[in-house]
């Protein structure tokens, strides 16, 4: 891979993406399975639990929207579903945040695409390829279309296959996106002084999944990493 | 208001569910880019935004491995070895979830 300065597009680009997110794969079987699974179970139409796969694209979000999943729907129970969403996926404004310098000249058309097939696994693969001097868009976009690939197929495959994998703890797969993550952690060191704010983090999170339900923690522990960064010179 | 009520309760109330959803996702999705294309990079600020993947990647992890205790936190561990060794991602992935099978077999 040559370091390139200035942010590009190409269709290579686009098939290294496709290869970097091979790793992603287990992870997102195992989630879009069980969600389909799930939603089946739950009573949802194949059009609805396809339509939630495809369109909102975002697995703990999807698995708490079939906790209050209605078979009537009101104004209220809409509006509940849509804050609810909105709570979960708003980590998503952080992954957003960091891809914006790499983003910045791309077409408006381009990046409305890219962004709609932004996951935290596509982020990491890509924010891997721009910290190791990569700049080619067409990196983010390839992971970004294959993983939703991925991610519609088995949804499919849990809504009609059920849980294809007898006993998932067997093999550690409940625990395959934390342990995913940890992996791409390695690439992101850079030495122990900018890896502080990230202890601060982790420390923030600690408490805060302590004292408030759901994913709080996420955004508490990501912003107190950024405070952190600020502040250490 | 009536008619909206009715068009809820009817069968498109799942579409309305589904699309809503959908938009506010997205919203999430965006609102960090158009937010940043906004704000002046000061020094501060981007010192701030190059801790912001690695404290993404803990604060999200931590939690649910100390949640798992000591097997979650050993597989862990030896996964980030394999990968800081052998720098190939899969390896690190595949090492992580066999420790951890492992563990709990002999567990």
């Amino acid at each position: 891979m040559s370091p390139a300065l200035r942010p590009h597009f190409s269709t290579a680009g686009l098939r290294h993406g496709a290869r970097a997110a091979l790793p992603a794969f287990p992870g997102f079987i195992m989630f879009a399975v069980a969600f389909g699974t799930a939603a089946a179970q739950k009573g949802l139409s194949l059009g609805e639990t396809l339509g939630l796969s495809a369109f909102v694209y975002a697995g703990a979000s999807q698995m708490v929207g079939l906790e209050i999943w209605q078979q009537v729907w009101t104004p209220s129970t809409i509006l509940t579903i849509m804050t609810v969403t909105a709570i979960v996926n708003a980590r998503m404004i952080l992954l957003g945040a960091t891809l914006q310098p790499w983003l910045r000249d791309e077409p408006l058309a381009r990046t409305t695409l890219n962004l709609f097939l932004l996951t935290e696994a596509s982020w990491l693969v890509g924010t891997r390829y721009h910290g190791e001097g990569g700049r080619d868009v067409g990196v983010l976009l390839g992971c970004g279309i294959i993983l939703w690939l991925v991610w519609l197929v088995a949804t499919l495959t849990g809504f009609f296959a059920g849980a294809l994998v007898p006993e998932p703890r067997r093999f550690g797969l409940d625990l395959v996106m934390p342990i995913f993550f940890g992996v791409m952690l390695v690439p992101l060191w850079k030495g122990a002084k900018p890896a502080q704010p990230w202890l601060v983090a982790g420390i923030v999170s600690l408490i805060v999944h302590a004292l408030v339900p759901g994913y709080v923690f996420i955004i508490a522990g990501a912003l107190a990493g950024v405070a952190a960064g600020m502040l250490i010179e | 208001m009536t008619t909206l009520g009715s068009a809820i309760a009817s069968p498109w109330g799942s579409v309305l569910a589904i699309g809503s959803m959908a938009v506010v996702t997205y919203l999430c999705r965006i609102a960090g880019v158009v937010v940043m294309s906004r704000v002046r990079l000061t020094p501060r600020i981007e010192r701030g935004l190059r801790a912001l993947p690695g404290s993404i990647v803990l604060a999200t992890i931590l939690p649910v491995v100390i949640d798992n205790g000591f097997p979650a936190l050993v597989a862990l561990a030896a996964a980030i070895i394999a990968m800081a060794v052998t720098r190939i991602d899969i390896v690190g992935l595949l090492v992580g979830l066999g420790t951890l099978s492992v563990i709990r077999i002999l567990g």
